[in-house]
């Protein structure tokens, strides 16, 4: 954030989302779509820097490895069928080649995706505009949508994965 | 661009290796059972309010000599906070926000890719519906 913001932009990968569509041709369907993107054609640079910088972790840096989590949420994912909770990195019904032999595991993804994208543009920021950006510079607005990151996270991870994990 | 090019690979990494594009530790941190996730976002809010203090009182410009470009988002509640929760949802889903779900593309985690889509899906839904919703 602090170097973005030195050199004269800002630190926000949601608004990338509008950027995308907006090139995609999105301004047809809505005035929303409709402005000058190619100010913000770094922003897709910058993401452009992340998708390598995640390929140079994994194939080049070998890492990360399996992720070394609490023996209670390795048990309550376990008794959710995630079975390599605790021995992997992503959970490989989800994230696995075989995910794609999963229509219900696809589509969650799908669904996932979808409210992160309604969400993130409804609440005009993510982690990075809201949690991280805005928080530290003290901006009640921020502080709203991170209480609503929360509110959601919390009811999806605490009532909706109990049940929709299993059936996967 | 090149530094901005570099930075977001910076970026890319230090999120891969700190496992904060791992779908377990977002589980993790909405159930509450570990401190990792809170470490790296608080730490990075925390470094952020220093380093805002300290531009706003030495009043530090960016390198081309503008006021730094702090977005002050609008005054309201219930964008934010409805936003924010259908935001949430997708969120524990996913195990990715909008960050991490580019930098697991490059990670080669392949079926974010239907997430990524869904994103834009759901980018372009709120777009059409954006003068029928609260905010």
């Amino acid at each position: 954030m602090v170097a973005l913001l030195l050199f004269g932009r800002r630190f926000g990968l949601s608004s990338n989302l509008r950027t995308m569509c907006s090139i995609a041709g999105a301004g047809k369907l809505s005035d929303y779509f409709r402005f000058d993107w190619k100010a913000q054609s770094w922003n897709l640079v910058f993401v452009l820097g992340t998708v390598a910088g995640g390929a140079i972790a994994r194939f080049l840096l070998l890492a990360p490895g399996p992720v070394k989590l609490n023996p209670d949420t390795v048990e309550t994912l376990k008794s959710m069928n995630i079975a390599d909770a605790g021995s992997a990195f992503a959970p490989s019904v989800l994230f696995g080649p075989e995910a794609w032999s999963n229509p219900l595991a696809l589509l969650v993804m799908l669904l996932g995706g979808l409210l992160v994208g309604f969400g993130t543009r409804w609440a005009n920021g993510c982690t990075s505009g809201h949690a991280i950006s805005g928080l530290s510079s003290i901006q009640w607005p921020s502080l709203i949508a991170v209480v609503g990151f929360f509110i959601g996270g919390l009811a999806v991870s605490h009532f909706v994965l109990p049940i929709l994990l299993p059936a996967l | 661009m090149l530094r901005i090019l570099l930075l977001g690979l910076l970026f890319g990494i230090t999120l891969t290796m700190g496992e904060v594009i791992s779908w377990f530790r977002i589980q993790e941190m909405f159930l509450f059972d570990s401190f990792h996730m809170y470490g790296v976002i608080g730490g990075a809010i925390a470094f952020g309010i220093v380093f805002n203090l300290a531009a706003r009182r030495y009043g530090w410009l960016s390198d081309t000599g503008q006021p730094l470009d702090i977005h002050q988002y609008e005054f309201g509640w219930k964008r934010y906070l409805l936003g924010g929760t259908v935001f949430g949802m997708g969120w524990a889903i996913t195990g990715a926000c909008p960050g991490p779900l580019f930098i697991t593309l490059g990670a080669g985690y392949w079926p974010i890719v239907l997430a990524i889509v869904g994103a834009l899906g759901g980018t372009l839904l709120y777009g059409i519906l954006q003068k029928h919703l609260p905010h």
